[in-house]
């Protein structure tokens, strides 16, 4: 059963804003579900597994790099740190993403770009 | 490409990533609880927020991997360990292929290597064959290869033309070596300055003959081929410089031609310079090959023009003699220029028959692939169960079909892999047995194009055979019901194995048509009258007397004449006599104008094949006398102008053979006049296959026959022998010894027995019977195979409707017949559909077929007949075997 709202992401997507998260700051894998989760305010449904493909995806891209350590709630964990690459990256995906996003916005909105 | 590397961390990588995933659930079950969740239902949540773990997984560690390579390398195990599980299934079939893309390989190395590749000379597209025809002149007609030049013709055109970077004339002959070992008899290649040029191939030692070695009275030069330096000078390179008889002429040796090397389409063991002397030249002599080198960039036709402008040219400034209008040639004869590309002149004929034979031997081909498609139709039909449950439980189609065609495909590359050994080993064979009439023989080689074609045959037909149980089996789903237990064969499934059986015997039927068309030419062939009887019994040999060797013509017949006693006082040998040569033999023929007495004699006299006899010569050969007598021994000592003419030309002359007995001939308008005085059976000169040409037989030492004043005789010529030893060891010692107690300095050359003379010249036609012949034989085999194996597979899948027709009171006899009934359906759709291609493909090969009908009902009827015998025959023994069921097993059986 899908749910009405439930959309699949682009490509790209999920990498985005495990890059944007990751840039605020370093994180694991849990952390960073979560942190999509809230930011999103629960409006993406992801599975939360499928954050794994795309984090194996952007280490085979040298845009993140991990390391095994321990969390500040004492558990094993491995945390993933962005790039300079993985900046440049995120920048650049951000832009484009935008400008997409101003031209789906504005076929969407017929009546207005009619009348200037 | 970093991937190496990556193949040793995955290791760690995909323990890195499961540690990571189990973390993440374990992180996610323990939020839960503390959220107050029980762990059991804590666990099952964090499994259901994480998604399918299995595949996520396998997902992730995609990312590091090159899929398709990998999952390929899996699927390949799998397919491999299948196929070791079922050896008897994996041999035939690779067997089968090997054995299939082998010999297309071969034949097709072969096709490369003739038709394909450019000569082995330097920039080979700028050379050209000269050649002319002359469509106005009588008799030229037997001419296979138009009108050869003249010299006076080469001096014009070498001279003259605009468009030759070189050009020049050769031909072929027979010479004598004295003063090395033995006395042996050698191939030359006599030539003009521009041949070497044109060819622009290097000597391999020493230097190529010069423009002054073309001087007739200068100092006499000669070069040697490879392998005729190495057989009799032991590759020995002193020995440029040295000197060496060629018919008892001194010449010096001035170099070597390399390996491989061959002038057009000729073997040679010396070349010698032609030396015209200019000056003795006139318009006719048209007995030499010409070849020329174009300038870069000029277009066949643009030569051909250039040749046509020439033509008036050498009309003009040559004369055939004082009142003979030279202009004749243009306007009775109609001289064109019709050069060919080199590669042409090469080749030949040769073309038709092998792409008929690689038409065949893919077309067995085809038969092949039909068969091993049926094996894995059945095979594919066993898995269906295990097929079906894999669709059930979610396998995409297209992945079914990717595992079913990778089985074919696997197959077919190792087919093909032994296939390029059988192949190679094949043309090793062919180059043992060495056809004398296969061109650029030594040149045929498995080289990357042959591979490139295995490899794309094997890719092919495996797509073929493999597409289509890839494409029945790939979707089936409804198979799970009644699959585990022997129902009646489905319509559908047995549909598929109906067509490739008619596709087999209607494949069959063009092969088998084709093979018995040649055996009817044979027939044909071998029923011609060659014009000499038991060719078996007749012993050839050929010896020459050169002028510098014995000068005076009176005593080299006398010479010959004591040979011939000499040979006829061998124990077992009934007859003797000589000619200048023996019909088929293959030397070169004497053409030209024969003037008959009476006859108009303003026109040009009609060209006619002219030979020189002896006595007794046609008695030896079984050469039927029509009317008149052979010549005697008087006739030649006494000079009397006489001669002997073929049947079909004094019908064409007088009427009727004893008509033209009486009546006189000349070749020169300056000698004398000589008379019939007998008339022979006509003679297959050129073949059987080729008309018999009309032949004028002069004596062989007459007065004024090697042109005007002239008296010589015949010195090179073929002795025939008839007796029952033709062809033993000791016959060939006693004939040696017979010839050297007349004169030890003369060689014996070409000894054979006629009838090898006979099948060299059926040598085409045999061949390609010989390979239609297997072709059909292995296609009809596997077509019979078909029909057998599709219906006992009918029979074994319906056994329980059998068993429960026979128990309901069924008879056996009409059981027999609706199996036998199936297999004759099937045989006569296939006939129909390979009559209708037949009709249209034997006509393909019409220039092959001699005496017989593309359409010879006689070979369809009889085929017909063969194809419906044997289908009765393989669905008779399965149905025999469906009425021999015992209805009360077969219905236990479930």
């Amino acid at each position: 059963m899908t749910k009405p709202t439930a959309r699949d992401l682009f490509p790209g997507a999920l990498e985005m804003m495990i890059l944007e998260s990751l840039r605020r700051q370093p994180a694991h894998g849990y952390a960073l579900v979560q942190h999509i989760q809230q930011r999103s305010n629960n409006l993406l449904q992801v599975e939360e597994g499928s954050l794994y493909p795309a984090l194996q995806r952007l280490l085979k891209a040298s845009l993140v790099k991990a390391r095994w350590g321990v969390s500040s709630t004492n558990r094993r964990v491995r945390t993933y740190q962005i790039t300079a690459f993985g900046l440049r990256h995120l920048e650049q995906e951000i832009s484009s993403f935008e400008r997409m996003f101003e031209g789906i916005a504005l076929v969407l909105k017929p009546g207005e770009s009619t009348a200037t | 490409m970093n991937w190496l590397p990556d193949i040793f961390r995955r290791r760690k990588i995909y323990g890195d990533l499961a540690e990571e995933m189990r973390l993440h659930l374990e992180e996610r079950t323990e939020q839960l609880i503390s959220e107050g969740m029980s762990r059991k239902e804590a666990e099952q949540a964090a499994r259901r927020a994480f998604g399918n773990s299995t595949l996520l997984e396998e997902r992730s560690r995609e990312v590091w991997q090159m899929p398709f390579v990998e999952s390929l390398g899996t699927d390949l195990k799998l397919v491999f360990r299948r196929l070791a599980k079922s050896p008897g299934f994996a041999a035939t079939v690779i067997l089968t292929l090997a054995i299939g893309i082998g010999a297309n390989t071969a034949v097709f190395s072969v096709l490369n290597s003739v038709l394909f590749k450019p000569l082995p000379y330097p920039d080979p597209e700028q050379l050209v064959a000269v050649h002319l025809t002359a469509p106005g002149a009588a008799g030229l007609a037997d001419f296979s290869s138009g009108l050869r030049l003249s010299p006076s013709m080469y001096f014009t055109f070498a001279e003259h033309n605009r468009t030759f970077q070189s050009m020049g004339v050769w031909i072929a002959g027979i010479a004598n070596v004295t003063g090395l070992a033995q006395p042996h008899e050698v191939h030359t290649a006599l030539i003009t300055d521009g041949v070497l040029q044109t060819l622009s191939v290097p000597p391999y030692l020493g230097r190529w003959l010069l423009p002054s070695d073309q001087n007739p009275h200068g100092a006499k030069a000669v070069m040697l081929g490879y392998g005729y330096w190495q057989r009799r000078f032991g590759g020995d390179r002193s020995v440029i410089g040295r000197s060496m008889a060629i018919d008892s002429q001194p010449r010096e040796i001035v170099g070597v031609m390399p390996q491989g090397f061959r002038l057009v389409n000729a073997d040679f063991d010396v070349i010698a310079p032609l030396a015209f002397d200019r000056n003795k030249q006139i318009l006719a002599g048209f007995g030499f090959q010409g070849i020329g080198r174009l300038k870069p960039g000029v277009p066949i036709t643009q030569a051909n023009a250039d040749v046509a402008r020439m033509l008036p040219i050498w009309m003009d400034s040559w004369s055939n003699g004082p009142g003979i209008d030279s202009h004749f040639y243009e306007k009775t004869w109609r001289i064109t220029p019709a050069l060919l590309p080199l590669k042409e002149e090469v080749i030949g004929n040769i073309g038709n028959v092998l792409w008929l034979v690689m038409g065949t031997i893919g077309v067995v081909m085809l038969i092949a692939c039909t068969n091993v498609a049926n094996l894995l139709l059945v095979r594919a039909d066993a898995r269906r169960q295990d097929l079906a449950i894999r669709a059930a439980l979610g396998a995409r189609r297209g992945r079914i079909a990717w595992e079913l065609l990778l089985e074919s495909l696997s197959l077919g590359v190792v087919g093909g892999v032994l296939g390029v050994g059988i192949a190679d080993e094949s043309l090793r064979l062919l180059a043992a047995i060495g056809p004398a009439n296969l061109p650029r023989l030594s040149e045929i080689s498995l080289d990357a194009r042959s591979i490139a074609f295995t490899f794309a045959l094997s890719l092919l037909s495996s797509l073929l055979f493999g597409a289509i149980p890839a494409l029945r089996y790939a979707g089936t789903t409804a198979a799970l019901g009644g699959a585990g237990r022997t129902a009646s064969a489905s319509r559908e499934r047995q549909r598929g194995r109906d067509l490739l059986v008619v596709a087999q015997v209607a494949m069959a039927l063009v092969l088998l048509v084709s093979a018995m068309l040649m055996i009817r030419t044979f027939q044909a062939l071998r029923n011609v009258e060659p014009g000499f009887t038991q060719a078996e019994h007749l012993q050839t040999m050929r010896t020459s007397i050169p002028a510098s060797l014995v000068a005076d013509p009176r005593l080299v017949t006398r010479i010959q004449n004591n040979i011939a006693d000499k040979l006829a006082a061998i124990p077992g040998v009934t007859s003797v006599g000589f000619a200048s040569a023996m019909p088929m033999e293959g030397i070169e023929s004497n053409w030209d104008g024969i003037y008959f007495e009476g006859k108009s004699m303003t026109e040009v006299a009609p060209l006619r094949l002219f030979k020189y006899v002896a006595p007794g010569f046609f008695r030896t050969a079984g050469t039927r006398l029509i009317a008149g007598r052979e010549l005697t021994w008087t006739d030649i000592y006494g000079l009397r102008p006489v001669g002997i003419i073929s049947e079909n030309l004094a019908r064409e002359s007088w009427g009727t053979p004893s008509a033209a007995l009486g009546q006189r001939f000349r070749e020169f308008p300056d000698m004398p006049f000589h008379e019939v005085v007998g008339v022979v059976q006509d003679v297959r000169e050129n073949g059987v296959q080729e008309k018999a040409p009309a032949i004028v037989y002069w004596p062989s030492m007459t007065e004024g026959i090697y042109g005007p004043h002239s008296f010589d005789a015949a010195r090179t010529v073929t002795f025939v022998l008839r007796t029952d030893r033709a062809g033993t060891e000791g016959l060939l010692s006693e004939m040696q010894q017979a010839v050297w107690a007349v004169n030890a300095s003369l060689p014996l050359a070409s000894v054979r027995t006629m009838q090898e003379i006979y099948s060299q010249s059926l040598a085409r036609t045999s061949f390609t019977l010989v390979m239609l012949g297997i072709a059909g034989a292995m296609a009809s085999v596997l077509g019979i195979i078909g029909i057998y194996g599709v219906i006992s597979y009918a029979v074994s899948q319906r056994t329980r409707e059998i068993g429960i027709r026979l128990a309901l009171g069924e008879q056996k006899g009409r059981l027999k017949w609706m199996f036998i009934r199936s297999g004759l359906v099937l045989t006569g759709t296939g006939v129909a559909i390979g009559l209708a291609a037949a009709s249209g493909l034997t006509r393909l090969m019409k220039s092959l077929l001699f005496g017989v009908s593309p359409l010879d009902p006689f070979t369809y009827v009889s085929v017909l007949i063969v194809l419906a015998v044997s289908a009765v025959l393989a669905s008779y023994l399965p149905a025999r075997r469906a009425a021999a069921v015992n209805p009360v097993e077969a219905l236990r059986a479930e």
